[in-house]
């Protein structure tokens, strides 16, 4: 049966933040904009972000954004790039104003200003100080963006696909990507959209670990049909592990209560983070965080008859500012840790969070790979956006608020370089033959298939193994370990079988298409940390310690570079990192102390 | 008891923005099977239709104010919620 070709101008996979920040640049020119979805849009996982937006507003103390450029270099740990670095954080006030003015309800100060709140590893004045830069709505920040986006882009005429699952890029014989397989899920049918570009905006992979702070629906969709169409995998190694996840539950408490005053204790009762971090203490990055935490509990000194977490004490903040500024930490903690957080310190341990690297890509959003010696070469039609990219901002770790910021600034400044690139004005190139005849074949398998194993038994399987293997503590022992058995993972999931072969509403089949795209994203995390034999940011390896050489195992001469994983071959190649910003001179690295 | 095609809608339905309502969700699905009534199943899809934030407020207790008539899915998600 021939397939429905949809034909658009823009065709945007995934409709959180970034994919509908960009659709909506988009639609406002007057292009056709396609938005394809798992799930209804406001139900997307930009939804769970909490604490704010990073900007350099300077409402309530003395801010600016070579400040921002600063803590968000360093905090980094010198991986991040620092032309994007400087684009972001110059665009910052920018967005935020923008997004003020198409109806987003920030919180506000008597006199009106957009009230900022302070967070992990944002100062001023070069690390002197904590600085208030989060821009928030109360601690639903990611929802009213949503909804905000939402609304705008149903004004603008944006055409929304939802309960549709992207399946694979479709590229013609020149590389170029002209459109993209997708799977209705109501029908089970296959359809094709044909377009001028495509953005991925697919958000990041963190159910490949067994815990982790992340919906369901993160299953790194966009890295598996980047990997699949041979486009490489940048810095996979590097996943954020937020230091304030509920012990046993793995649900997130935001940095703002940090922000709003929140203490991490250890067993005797010791504000720790005052020991490591002087200047910041509680404040400090995630990673430098997180690995405290896992130093305090290492050396016998974490709470409860097991010794095995940490004790946040918001008790007293007072319960007036609890359920004025942080009322959904009172609620998890009265239901996933059965905590009154007003009278007593909730258990908390360092989880997996975010996913720092991605499909690689420039400033504009444009997909990059290595080509003919260049390590940049643009790949016509693709862009990616939001946590599925790798632009890379947040380098090693990324800080508090950076993820909303990074979603507004590069999906607007997608939406704008194809605006400026005169996208409306392009034709369509013309679509291979059998386009979707590749993704078709990978139905065909599961519909055929057999006495294998079941889709949700080998994922969990993988999960378990990323977490003992790829998780906060490593070593690298335990990385080339996990090497060995994520790729027999890999083979098992080659053969999965499917009880239920119906077409409409196969959630089946569904889950294992997402096992595709997972097996991918861990197959490039595991074999990425395998690889990097230092520590840097979030990527903290017992092998690689403190040493005068190599400051907290960083090891900048053979090390500060990018990892490219690629799914062909299994193999790994690197490019450098650009340290040199746009206008204003480079930071050089240093040891990170806080 | 549901048809295997409502039970596939609604599972995929149960799949959220953030995690608090999948856990809250999973538990539910994995304690009922396709063992719903009619009454039942209406009334989740219904609370489903909601923003995840709304759910969540709902389900933990956190407002009162739901959709007419599904007091008692509110309930049986709340009573999910609260015996773990």
């Amino acid at each position: 049966m021939a397939q429905t070709i949809h034909k658009y101008d823009a065709v945007v996979v995934g409709a959180g933040g970034a994919g509908m920040r960009c659709s909506l640049q988009l639609a406002k020119a007057g292009l056709r904009v396609a938005v394809l979805s798992k799930v209804f849009p406001t139900r997307s996982h930009t939804v769970a972000a909490q604490g704010g937006i990073g900007a350099s507003l300077g409402n309530m103390d003395e801010d600016n954004w070579h400040y921002h450029f600063y803590d968000t270099v360093k905090g980094s740990d010198w991986l991040g790039d620092q032309d994007a670095i400087e684009f972001m954080c110059r665009e910052a006030p920018k967005v935020v104003y923008e997004l003020e003015h198409m109806g987003m309800p920030f919180d506000r100060n008597p006199d009106g200003t957009i009230y900022q709140r302070p967070f992990g590893g944002h100062s001023a004045k070069y690390g002197e100080k904590p600085v208030p830069r989060a821009c928030a709505a109360a601690d639903r920040t990611g929802h009213a963006m949503l909804h905000t986006l939402y609304q705008n882009n149903v004004r603008n005429k944006t055409q929304f696909f939802v309960e549709w699952m992207a399946l694979d890029l479709i590229r013609d014989s020149e590389g170029d990507v002209v459109g993209v397989t997708a799977l209705e899920m109501e029908t089970g049918e296959v359809a094709i959209f044909h377009a001028k570009c495509v953005l991925l905006a697919t958000g990041g992979a963190g159910r490949i670990f067994a815990a982790s702070t992340n919906a369901f629906i993160n299953t790194g969709d966009g890295l598996g049909m980047a990997a699949r169409a041979g486009i490489p995998l940048e810095d996979m190694e590097f996943w954020q592990f937020h230091p304030t996840g509920v012990h046993n539950a793995g649900v997130l408490l935001t940095e703002g209560c940090r922000g709003e005053g929140a203490i991490l204790r250890n067993k005797n009762g010791e504000r720790f983070m005052e020991r490591y971090a002087p200047k910041l203490k509680d404040l400090a990055p995630r990673d430098f965080v997180s690995r405290c935490m896992d130093q305090e509990i290492k050396e016998g000194r974490g709470c409860g008859p097991n010794g095995d977490y940490i004790a946040l004490d918001l008790t007293h903040l007072g319960g007036e500012t609890i359920m004025k500024r942080l009322p959904s930490v009172h609620e998890i903690g009265k239901n996933f840790a059965n905590v009154d957080v007003i009278k007593e310190p909730i258990p908390v341990v360092p989880t997996i969070h975010y996913q720092m690297g991605g499909v690689p890509t420039n400033i504009h959003g444009q997909v990059v790979v290595p080509k003919n010696g260049t390590p940049n070469s643009i790949i016509n039609g693709l862009y990616a956006i939001g946590e599925a990219s790798c632009v890379s901002v947040h380098g090693a770790n990324r800080l508090g608020t950076n993820s909303l910021l990074d979603l507004l600034v590069f999906g607007r400044a997608a939406g704008n370089h194809l605006i400026d690139t005169a996208l409306a004005s392009k034709t369509h190139k013309p679509l291979p033959q059998n386009a979707a005849d590749y993704s078709l074949s990978r139905i065909d398998v599961l519909d055929k298939s057999s006495g294998g194993e079941y889709p949700q038994d080998v994922a969990n399987d993988l999960r378990k193994t990323m977490q003992t293997h790829a998780g906060v503590f490593r070593t690298q022992a335990s990385m080339d370990e996990g090497v060995s058995k994520v790729l027999a993972i890999d083979e098992r999931a080659k053969h999965l079988s499917l009880k239920d072969k119906s077409k409409i509403f196969n959630t089946a089949r569904i889950e294992a298409l997402e096992v595709a795209n997972l097996m991918e994203a861990a197959k490039a995390t595991m074999v990425s940390a395998a690889a990097r034999k230092e520590s840097r940011g979030a990527h903290t390896v017992d092998d690689y310690g403190d040493t005068p050489e190599h400051p907290l195992g960083r090891n900048d001469v053979e090390w500060m570079k990018h990892t490219l994983w690629y799914s062909e071959g299994n193999r790994l190649d690197y490019k450098p990192v650009n340290l040199k910003p746009l206008t204003v001179e480079s930071i050089p690295p240093v040891k990170r102390t806080f | 008891m549901l048809s295997d095609v409502d039970l596939s809608r609604l599972r995929w339905r149960c799949r959220r923005g953030f995690l608090e309502n999948d856990l809250v969700l999973e538990r539910l699905l994995s304690a009922r099977g396709n063992q719903f009534t009619d009454d039942e199943h209406t009334q989740l899809k219904t609370l489903l239709e909601l923003d995840d934030n709304a759910l969540w407020d709902i389900i933990a207790g956190r407002t009162n104010e739901f959709p007419a008539d599904t007091s008692p899915m509110v309930q049986t998600l709340r009573d999910t919620l609260t015996k773990h």
